[in-house]
This record gives C-alpha cells, structure tokens and sequence, in this order.
C-alpha cells in the first residue's frame, strides 16, 4: 500500500532506498525533518554537523571515498557551505554525492526569499526540483545517478509546499552500490590552480553534455493539451498549474539546471501562448527569452510570496480577484516565547539595561516583538558577534558598554566562535551572551555539540563552552541562570561595564525539553493593584482584565518569573 | 472531494488531527494531499493545515484556497474568525469554543473581538463545543483535537470504526484509550 509521506520523509526514504551510506546536516525549516528521518535508518550513518559547510565537506568526503553520501539544509545554509560546494562541483566526486536544499518563498520561517536554482546555476551544480513526495524519492535516486555519470555533486532543490506536505509514495526496496574504489587523484582532489583550470574545462564539457541530454531525460517531459495557451514550470508551480489550468499543454521541468533548450523551443514552437510560471526569481523566463523566445509569466506574478492555484487563475485566466485568505482586521497572532521559556528573563533584563541588542537567529529571536522589544538587529547565524564587534570599532568603548550580542548555544557553535576568536584576537571589548538552552530549539529540539547527545540522543563528547571561552582569551566567563533576575542583572551590570571581553552564559535547558514541575501561579486579586509589572514579560499566560491579572493555569509551568516582578507579591504558586 | 482546513494556536494539536486524516483517507483508497506548517510559527502562532481528500480525480495542489473549505475546523474562536475566507458556500465551521489571548491582545495594542462567533454564524454553518472541557472529562485536556475530529466525522462518509483504525495507526498506545473515548464524545455531540 502506499504510504501518505512528507516531502521531507520522502527524500529520506529515497536516500535510503538508493543506498546512501553517509548524511551530514544542520537542521533548518523547512529542510529538519529530512535528516530526522534518515537517523530512523539504522543501515545510514547521520549526524548533525555544526554547521552546513562542515555538513557537505563530510558528504564531500564520504563521497570521494567511495560511499553514496549526502548534506541537507534550508537555503540560506547553503550559503554557508557555498565555500566547499562550489569547489565540489570542480573536483567532482567518486561516489555519488547529493545537497538537498529546501527553499522558503513566502518566508514561513526564514530571513530571505533566496533562490536555489540561481546558486546551482552559479556553482554549475545539476538542480532537481520535485513536485510531490512521490518525485521526492524519485528525483533523489536520480540524482545519484547523475551525480555518478556526471562525476559531480547535485542538488535536490525543495520549497516549503513540497518539504511540508504530504503525498502518497509507493516505497521501493534498498539497494546499496559497492563502495567504489578510492584512488589518489590529486588533479582532481587538489584544488591547486594549475589542477582546477584542468577542472573547469571538464565541469564546462559536463555541463554541455547533461544540458543536451536533458532534452530526453524522463523527468522533463510535455503534458500536451490545447495548443493555445503553453506553460513551462516546475515544482510546487506546476501543482497549482495542473489545477488553474487544465487545458493549457505544460512542460514540466524536473531538472531545472541546465536547461533542456531543444525541448523548450519544440514547445514553444507548439503553443500560440507561452507562460513561464515558477516560484520566485524569473530563473527559466530570463534564460526562455535569452534564446529569443517570447513569453511572460513574472510581470504577472512577480517575485515576493508564493503561487498559489488562484493567483494563477487570476493572472492568466482573468478570474476575478478571490480576496483576501485572511479576515480582515482580525488581530494578528505572532509566534511567543513559550510559557517558562528561559529566554524571557534575559530580554527583560536586557530591555530594563536598556542595551543595543545584536541578536540572532533563533526562538530568542522572538525577544523582539512587543512587549519585550529587545532585540536591535538580527541577520544571519553568528552575526550577533560580528556586528557587536563592529559597533564596537565603529564608535568605541562606550557604544561597547551599552552594547550586548545574543546568540543561542547551537548558534554559538554553528557561526559564533570564528566571530568571538575575531574578538579576543582583534582586543574588544564587548559582551557576548550565550543563551544556552541545551538544545537546538526553533527547528524542533535537535541535539547539538553544547548539549553532549548525538542526533540519536546517546551521550557524546560534550562542548565545554566555558573552557573554551577561556582558551580563546576571553578575560571574563560568567554562567547565570536566567530564572534569577537579581543575580543576571547584577551580572550584566558588571560585565558590560568591564573594559575587556566578556561572556554570559544563561543556561537553563528548553521549557518544552525539561518540564517544570513546579505548581502553576496565581494572583490574589486582594493584592494586585493591576499596576502592569508583570506584564512585561510578554508572557502568554498572564492576562490582564481590568480589575486585575489572571493566570490561564493550562498555559503557567510555574516558572516563578511573574513573581520576581510582582512589588505587592500578588503572584504566589499555589 | 472533501476540502479541509485545520487553525489553531501552534501547540495546540493541529498536526496530529490532519495526520489521523490523512491516515483515513489513504486507508481507504482515497488520493490525500496534506499540507502542515512547521517552524517559527509553532511556537504560539496562528497555524493553519490543508488536507485534501479525492475519491475520483487525481489531486495536484496540497493547499485549500479561498472558497474551497466544504469544512473548518477551528481550534480556537479568533482562528476561526480567521479562516473565514477559506469556507466555501454552504460549508461549515466546526469550532471549540476557546479564547486564546494573542500577544498585541495580552499587551493592550489590539482587542480580541467580542463577536467572532457570531461573525462566523452568520457566514456559515457552525457547530460549536467546549471541545477542551470534554476531552479533560476523558482524561486530558490535549485529546481536545480527537474530540473535533469526532464531530467532524459527521459531515464526512467514513465509518466511526474507520475513524478509530486511523487513530489507532496515529496515536501512542498508552493514549489510545483516552482518545477513543475523545472520539466517540465528539462523534455523539
């Protein structure tokens, strides 16, 4: 029977099927779940990497050995390893290697809209890009076929439409290819520049080769229907194409790089119309029109947010505008830290201090909004430290007093050491804040280096943060709870008026990691003056009525902040 | 073709619902589509889930778009407010009648609306129940979800005894029971 996977579990599934060996990953919505789902696999060896450079450098690595292997992350991660993944594509592989890039147009849960296939086209990487979870297990069979006849890495390019849903799959059995023979190569291996200008005259005749061939290649493939209207598209697109319009013929690209130009001008060539119609960049329209072939399709749908089946038969069929998804005018309901997030604490210690937050990516991310406010920028893994530092050489020690960056433990050892080593190094004075909640919490509680589990949850060699602190010449190391307002107000205090470099680190572990059991809060309406205080903590089981505050007993763990906060000691556990 | 949408408050159980779905639909031989969200908005947000259901044509899109919802089923009063758009005409809404404060309602920069419900009345047909107070009375308030997973069982044509493979399938065995229970609460509404 078929089995009602998500996209993410199907590309396990199809890793698993095709007989990788090696999966290294760092865990990033919507691209988690995949590498999750391979740990299930006992046949695969999984872990999760620091980082995605160190992720695809060991896929590299198994891969030049001899083992199927692969790295997974969500886009912006493969910006991270962009630096061994463009040099991949020169050396090659042995082995056949795969990247699975998941991609998040709309922005449920990143900072850009970036485009994969605009990076594979950069790194000369061949990019599948599925459309369901069937083509997930599919497309990742392939392209370890491909990578193998082309000797060169592939990327599995996902959008969130496709990595979150769910679709049928006919599951397949496993089958392992031998580990293929290693053998020295260093004009291969070597990226010496007197190897790679051999390399990239090989990476161009490749790149012709698998561009004439993908004019016959399976996965791309013409659905004619009526003549009138064509359309060329891919991925999640081609979903709501198939259902906008259902008379158009469409070419539906599976390999969206390179591009099948003989199999594209034979369609064009067959429609009165041509439609481009993909998610995001205008990646295949700009190449269509480059080759002198007439078509539109993004002066319709332009490039922020995603397609969806109406928009599409808004643009091309003239359908009368559908409105609004959402009712108008109805308060919004962001994401909050969670009741006895160990965050909280810190960012209302931060926003009395009033301090510059360079902050990071992470759930403490959500110490921006209301009522907490406490965040000043965030940008990308480990840019709190950096940009802390740069505040700091821009306009001296005194900005560097007020000044704070706040990264997460799994943040920390993903893109924050390089940026503290920088600090000691370059003689700031600074502090840097590692809010450490043992676990790697927005992307769904994965382990990490700081915590000591390995992606199965065994204990491992665990990252002494603090020692290495000290190691890098930090001249102040201070471990605070956060649940002990005084003491980490008292610390900060300190810390950011010290002229040197200092680090805090808040641990206590994830609210939904470690249950609290202590008893719930309440107020005692007697003595609440309804003054506000607690309030501000932006805690979502604290309710203000007019008379006085209410604690919703489902949502309190009793983690007691309300209490600290509280001057007439109306917030007492019950 | 049945066209459901799932709003919530990220923790409150949406997943599993559309998953027990899912799982029903594929155990009796229907095409399913099922999108989730997952991430940032978990943590307290707005959630939305689309499940898809087809016993004839082939289905192509995961997501239910404006007008299409034959049902809604609303985890909380404001989310259903929401979703309104999604209802198709002569669809219906299955509500648990709770408030959950959102955070620019909870610090004073927004109100929560008094009249959502009777907003979402006058659109649609509405089943409404404390659907949290009934699954505590079978044992835990979490099972909240299979409770409206029962009601909804109503307005579609599978068996209850189909109902309770799929939860069966979907859920930890030592929850099943209080889920069962949840369900028949729901299913007898």
């Amino acid at each position: 029977m078929k089995q009602l996977l998500l996209g993410n579990e199907a590309i396990a599934r199809g890793a698993y099927e095709a007989g990788v060996r090696v999966s290294s990953a760092y865990p990033g919505t919507p691209s988690t779940e995949i590498n999750e789902n391979i740990a299930n696999y006992k046949e695969i060896y999984s872990e999760w990497a620091p980082n995605e450079k160190v992720a695809v450098e060991v896929a590299l690595g198994a891969a030049v050995s001899g083992a199927r292997s692969m790295a997974c992350m969500k886009h912006v991660g493969l910006n991270v390893a962009a630096d061994p993944f463009f040099t991949a594509t020169y050396t090659g592989v042995n082995a056949g290697m795969v990247v699975v890039v998941a991609d998040d147009p709309g922005m449920h849960s990143s900072q850009n809209e970036q485009d994969t296939r605009l990076l594979a086209r950069a790194s000369h990487a061949p990019c599948l890009d599925p459309s369901s979870s069937q083509e997930c297990k599919d497309f990742m069979k392939l392209a370890f076929e491909i990578s193998e006849e082309y000797d060169t890495p592939v990327i599995v390019r996902l959008t969130t439409r496709i990595a979150h849903a769910r679709t049928l799959v006919e599951l397949g059995e496993r089958e392992v290819p031998e580990l293929r023979e290693y053998k020295k190569d260093i004009r291969k291996y070597v990226s010496m520049p007197a190897n790679m200008i051999g390399r990239h005259k090989a990476v161009e005749a490749r790149e012709i080769r698998l561009a004439e061939d993908a004019n016959t290649l399976s996965v791309n493939r013409i659905e004619w229907a009526s003549r009138k209207v064509g359309v060329i598209t891919s991925g999640a697109a081609y979903n709501y194409v198939k259902e906008a319009m259902p008379d158009a013929s469409v070419l539906k690209l599976g390999l969206a790089y390179p591009l099948p130009r003989k199999l594209i001008e034979e369609f064009a060539a067959g429609v009165e119309t041509l439609y481009v119609i993909e998610d995001m960049e205008p990646f295949y329209e700009d190449t269509v029109k480059s080759w002198g072939i007439a078509c539109s399709g993004k002066d319709k749908t332009g490039v922020q947010g995603e397609l969806f089946m109406k928009k599409i038969d808004e643009k091309f069929n003239n359908a009368p505008e559908a409105g609004p998804a959402n009712t108008p005018g109805v308060p919004n309901r962001p994401p909050v830290l969670c009741p006895g997030c160990p965050h909280r604490g810190l960012y209302y210690i931060l926003g009395k201090l009033k301090l510059t937050v360079c902050s990071d990516i992470g759930c403490y991310t959500l110490g921006a909004l209301p009522p907490l406010s406490g965040v000043d920028t965030c940008v990308c893994m480990g840019a709190s430290i950096g940009m802390a530092h740069g505040m700091e050489k821009a306009r001296g020690h005194e900005q560097a007093k007020k000044t704070v960056a706040v990264l997460g433990d799994s943040t920390f050892c993903h893109s924050g050491m390089t940026g503290l080593l920088n600090m000691a190094y370059n003689r700031a004075v600074g502090t840097v804040i590692i809010a450490d909640n043992s676990i790697t919490g927005m992307t769904g509680h994965q382990n990490n280096p700081a915590n000591g589990l390995d992606i199965h949850g065994e204990p491992t060699t665990q990252l002494d943060i603090v020692k290495l602190c000290e190691a890098m010449g930090v001249a102040s190391v201070r471990v605070v709870d956060p649940f002990d307002l005084k003491e980490l107000e008292a610390v900060l205090r300190e810390e950011t008026a010290r002229e040197a470099l200092s680090v805090i680190i808040t641990r206590r572990p994830c609210a939904l990691i470690v249950k609290q059991n202590n008893p719930v809060y309440a107020c005692d309406p007697d003595k609440c003056r309804n003054c506000g205080m607690c309030m501000r903590i932006g805690c979502p089981a604290i309710i203000k009525t007019a008379t006085g505050v209410r604690i919703d007993p489902t949502q309190c763990v009793g983690c007691g902040l309300c209490g600290q906060l509280c001057h007439f000691g109306a917030l007492r556990a019950e | 073709m049945f066209n459901i949408v799932i709003v919530g408050v990220g923790g409150q159980g949406t997943l599993l619902a559309s998953k027990i779905l899912g799982q029903l639909a594929v155990n009796n031989g229907y095409d399913v589509r099922v999108s989730e969200v997952h991430g940032m908005s978990q943590r307290g947000g707005s959630v939305i889930t689309y499940v898809r259901i087809s016993d004839d044509a082939p289905l192509y899109s995961s997501i239910v778009e404006q007008g299409q919802a034959d049902v809604v089923l609303a985890f909380e009063n404001l989310e259903a407010l929401r979703a309104l758009p999604y209802v198709r005409d002569g669809g219906t809404v299955i509500v648990n009648t709770q408030e959950i404060l959102p955070m620019p309602v909870i610090t004073g920069s927004a109100e929560y609306p008094s009249d959502c419900l009777e907003r979402v009345r006058e659109r649609c047909k509405t089943i409404e129940l404390n659907a949290v107070e009934i699954a505590h009375e079978c044992g835990t308030y979490k099972a909240s979800n299979v409770v409206l997973l029962g009601v909804l069982a109503k307005t579609m044509p599978f068996g209850a005894d189909e109902w309770i493979r799929a939860i069966e399938q979907c859920v930890k065995p030592k929850f099943l029971n209080v889920n069962i229970e949840a369900f028949n609460r729901g299913y007898n509404y």
